[in-house]
């Protein structure tokens, strides 16, 4: 039976690639070196798939399906294309260019996650690096409203606080690390100082550190619930390192403040690059989501929220993001790949894709394909397809099929083509 | 389809054609030596100069840093959205365009060959992702060496052999073609923070010198006898009072004996940005003269412009403590970037203003480079785009090489620090299309190795660029015609279809990646492995199985194969 070895995992922004997956049957049955989310993603990869294309919830034939598919898209107004955090980079061109092709809005799970971290880049730019260079120098990490304990869960050992490189041979003995976060979550046993800040109150906390380490003292006894001298220590402590990285996620992007707490942060890390070096990196959540901004950037010159409706590529997040453009009844037909919005969605937004003819493309059942009009089964990108895949900070590494997919599957990608085909006459 | 270009004033300098009226003949994507008429597609250029197809050595158009220019800059896009038609994409242009306009815009420029000169290798996978989405130009990209840690080791412990072996190594596993040094030691330096100063500096962590960095790089690469030199973006980018450090490190790799074939064995890119005089930003001046001077008296050194340009653009190299450095003169937005054990980058929007005396010695000084060293072979036109300008403005820069004038009503506009702080206004030198089409075609394909390139000899692919100007009614007052004419080819012809007419796209076909395949020797590649295998299991994020580029990322390659081992 086959044993695959440095196989890529595609379920989160960490994109380990030192697991080792055996196959019997075309069934996977043992994964080691996996988290116990991968381990549990591979073991139970066959469990509630898609069989067939479904019309209205009827089975069809492929050929239907895609037709069917090709007529809503043709006959919309306003479609929307919208997921992509879970396939590989070909689909996402793919994606594109149907897209530019009827006119439509095309948008990623980057507009409900990290979003506002690329509207802040985009005001003030980021100081940032790939995962190895944090393994390999830093010595202090600050994990900041995210946990990667239960959502990451590799990425301590394997990137950040306890593994050991090139100048730090001692792994988490040579590194400080703080967590803060509004609640304690399990980051503070790992951490050596745990920071509560209030709800809400990360801007301010951000920017009192930044007035600090800029040389301005500060005249009150505590900042959002966090102590004078507990921010004088830190900001001296961040200044005094010889290489700090704050990891950050949710709970800094769609917090109260949103862009705003991620400018705080740009800034705080740019003054901090006048002392020392200092370097911010975004917890990406799902394995390609990164994928997704960076294929959409290259094709479209923007990240996500991109309508086509004028011939040319516009960008407006907040107007073409598909929360607002559903929720506002805009879109009237929408196609999804690789994504769940029904399940993740607001309300109002997943509701108006009940309402509207929605295409659904997906390896699994899922919220979202119990609303579609049109369910198109795919090979799933990492076990049944190959294709890129972006890791969070960026580094582009190629998913490997590991076993064939259910007859007459077809990968993301290649379902797409159909459609444009279709689309096309 | 096999076609005939009739009658055009054809320059061809590889072969020494310099202006004549004749036929150009294309059969099956190759030049021949001729076609029966009735067998073939006839275009007329009669009136109009025929070139090679233009070759451009030093472009920043694919990969991780360009891309992150296009995320930083969506005010940059807005300028110039470009829409679908029935043959191309829709996207956007000016200085980070999308990749499929940046393919478009060269062709209607009649350039048919672009190399990305800065690829990370832990990067590579993405790059290749981008020139696959670049339509029609031929291309490759040079992977950074100058700052990678098994570099940096090789090089302290003395022992050439494995850097060399390491140099193969690489190339195959990104797919690469050149070996790029950006900042030699500095880039690594500023991992930590700091930067070097000169070439004896200590590279901070390692016991080596940027020149020890320069001189192995080149002299590993005349061994291996890779077809380009190394290329070199100097220390002390941007520092005013580089132009010595500059000479140093073209003095530094004088000795070195160059590949069979050759005469040079190093490549300065973006000489401009490097071409400073004078101890601070307020007593600039231009050190083009002394550099042209060195350049002029020396046969192993070539260099490009990375000309600049009054205009809005985006910075972006792999020299992060120098974004870090402009970032802090000019307080705009800042990306910093680094690389695990290889690399590093910035990015920084910047305007060149035609009333800032830096920026007018600045725009001097890369015209200086190119009218006062007197061999075109030697000095290719570039703007490092879209560091100096966007690429699109090259029709400017072939009008300033060719007419005093426009140089002058330049200099009428901008600040007279141009005058005053530099040798322009003095030099009269003009010029012609033979000059045009060494500088921007059959030199760099020469440098570059290239040998189906930059000519129209029998061989040679069907690359063409045709027009619409007339030479021998042309006057170097009349430079606005050939800025025009420049801007929009008649025609472009690639691999012998038909690409641009009337300077519009009328096909998209994919070109193809070259890259260096060079065979390593048994032992000396175990030996290798045995270091990879370690340093990758320590230092990197990604496996050693997981780092080398799949074929699945070359749909259309075309590997040089070097013997590096006799």
């Amino acid at each position: 039976m086959p044993v695959y070895r440095s196989v890529v995992c595609p379920f989160c922004g960490c994109l380990c690639d030192d697991l080792e997956v055996t196959v019997e049957d075309n069934r996977i049955v043992k994964v080691r070196n996996g988290c116990a989310i991968s381990t549990s993603k591979f073991l139970h990869h066959h469990e509630n798939r898609v069989e067939k294309p479904l019309i209205d919830g009827e089975s069809a034939t492929l050929e239907e399906a895609v037709k069917e598919a090709a007529e809503i898209l043709k006959s919309a107004r306003r479609p929307l294309i919208y997921g992509l955090s879970s396939t590989e980079c070909g689909a996402i061109a793919k994606a594109i260019e149907l897209a530019e092709l009827i006119g439509g809005v095309i948008d990623n799970t980057a507009s409900v996650c990290h979003g506002p971290t690329i509207l802040a880049l985009q005001t003030l730019g980021e100081s940032k690096c790939t995962l190895g260079t944090v393994r390999n120098r830093a010595d202090l990490i600050i994990y900041w409203g995210c946990n990667p304990l239960e959502a990451h869960l590799r990425h301590l050992t394997r990137y950040s606080a306890m593994a050991r490189g090139l100048y730090t041979s001692g792994g988490r003995k040579d590194r400080y690390v703080v967590a803060v976060d509004v609640r304690e979550t399990r980051m503070k046993r790992v951490a050596d100082l745990f920071v509560k800040v209030k709800p809400g109150g990360d801007y301010e906390l951000l920017s009192a550190l930044r007035a600090v380490v800029r040389g301005y003292g500060l005249d009150v006894d505590e900042v959002s619930g966090v102590p004078r001298d507990v921010i004088l220590e830190l900001a001296e402590r961040m200044k005094k390192s010889r290489f700090g990285a704050i990891f950050f996620g949710l709970g800094l992007t769609q917090s109260e403040g949103r862009h705003m707490n991620i400018e705080a942060a740009i800034g705080l890390v740019a003054d901090l690059n006048h002392h020392t070096k200092f370097v911010l990196i975004p917890m990406r959540g799902h394995y390609n989501v990164a994928g997704a901004n960076t294929v959409t950037t290259w094709q479209t010159g923007y990240p996500y929220a991109v309508d086509f409706s004028r011939g040319y590529p516009r960008y407006n997040p907040g107007e073409y993001t598909a929360v607002d453009l559903l929720s506002r009844g805009e879109a009237d037909a929408a196609l999804i790949i690789a994504s769940d919005p029904v399940a993740h969605l607001p309300y109002k937004a997943a509701r108006r894709l009940a309402e509207i003819p929605t295409i659904v493309l997906d390896p699994k059942r899922s919220m979202t394909s119990m609303i579609g009009r049109v369910v198109i089964p795919t090979a799933a990108a990492g076990i049944e397809a190959e294709g890129t895949a972006y890791r969070m900070d960026g580094i582009p590494i190629r998913l490997k099929k590991l076993m064939e997919p259910p007859e007459g599957v077809l990968p993301d990608a290649e379902i797409l083509s159909l459609i444009i085909e279709e689309v096309m006459g | 389809m096999n076609l005939i270009i009739k009658g055009g004033y054809v320059y061809d300098p590889i072969n020494g054609v310099n202006g004549e009226r004749m036929d150009i003949y294309i059969k099956d994507g190759k030049i021949v030596e001729e076609l029966p008429e009735h067998e073939a597609k006839v275009i007329d250029a009669s009136g109009m100069v025929v070139m090679p197809g233009g070759v451009d050595l030093h472009s920043h158009i694919a990969g991780s840093k360009i891309n992150l220019g296009r995320l930083l800059r969506p005010e940059d896009h807005r300028k110039d959205p470009v829409p679908r038609t029935r043959v191309t994409r829709a996207g956007v242009g000016y200085s980070c365009p999308s990749t499929y306009i940046a393919g478009y815009r060269y062709a209607q420029m009649g350039y048919t060959t672009v190399m990305e000169p800065a690829m990370p290798p832990l990067g590579a996978r993405h790059v290749h992702e981008e020139l696959n989405d670049t339509p029609i130009v031929d291309k490759s990209a040079y992977p950074l060496f100058g700052n990678n840690y098994f570099v940096l080791k090789y090089v302290r412990e003395g022992d050439l052999e494995m850097l060399k072996a390491f140099i193969a190594w690489l190339m195959r596993a990104t797919r690469g073609y050149a070996i790029k040094i950006v900042n030699p030691g500095g880039v690594e330096s500023w991992k930590w923070g700091k930067n070097v100063e000169g070439l004896d500096d200590t590279v901070e962590g390692f016991d080596v010198t940027p020149r020890q960095i320069i001189t192995s790089l080149a002299r590993a690469n005349e061994e291996l006898g890779l077809p380009h030199t190394i290329h070199l973006h100097c220390n002390n980018l941007g520092v005013p009072g580089n132009y010595q450090t500059t000479i140093e490190t073209m003095r530094a790799v004088e000795d070195i004996k160059p590949k069979e074939g050759r005469e040079t064995t190093i490549h300065i890119v973006h000489c401009q940005f490097n071409a400073l005089a004078g101890d601070s930003w307020a007593t600039l001046r231009s050190g083009a003269p002394e550099i042209a001077k060195y350049v002029n008296s020396h046969r192993h050194v070539t260099l490009d412009l990375g000309q600049v340009i009054f205009t809005d653009t985006t910075t972006m190299t792999g020299d992060g403590p120098w974004q870090f450095r402009l970032y802090n003169l000019t307080g705009n937005k800042w990306i910093n970037s680094d690389v695990e054990m290889e690399a590093g980058a910035g990015v920084v929007p910047y305007t060149f203003r035609k009333k800032n005396p830096v920026n007018a010695i600045q725009w001097a000084i890369g015209l200086e480079l190119a009218l006062l060293i007197y061999d075109p072979w030697r000095v290719y036109m570039t703007t490092d785009h879209p560091n100096g300008g966007p690429f699109t403005f090259y029709p400017k820069v072939i009008a300033w090489l060719m007419s005093r004038k426009a140089r002058t009503e330049t200099m009428l506009e901008i600040h007279k620090a141009a005058m005053r702080k530099t040798t322009l206004a003095d030099i009269y030198r003009e010029y012609d299309f033979y000059e045009i089409a060494i500088t921007t075609r059959a030199a760099p394909a020469k440098v570059l190795g290239l040998r189906e390139k930059g000519h129209l000899g029998p061989g040679a692919d069907g690359d063409v660029a045709i027009y619409d100007i007339d030479p021998t009614e042309w006057r170097p007052s009349m430079y606005r015609e050939v800025e025009k004419a420049f801007s929009r080819a008649k025609y472009t012809i690639k691999g012998g279809e038909i690409i641009v007419v009337d300077g519009e796209v009328v096909s998209t076909p994919l070109g193809k990646t070259y890259w260096v395949d060079v065979e390593i020797p048994e032992d000396l590649e175990g030996e290798l492995m045995k270091d990879l295998e370690e340093g990758f299991r320590n230092y990197y994020t990604i496996s050693l199985d997981n780092y080398p580029v799949e074929d699945a990322y070359l749909p259309i390659q075309r590997p040089v194969k070097v013997v590096g081992w006799r």
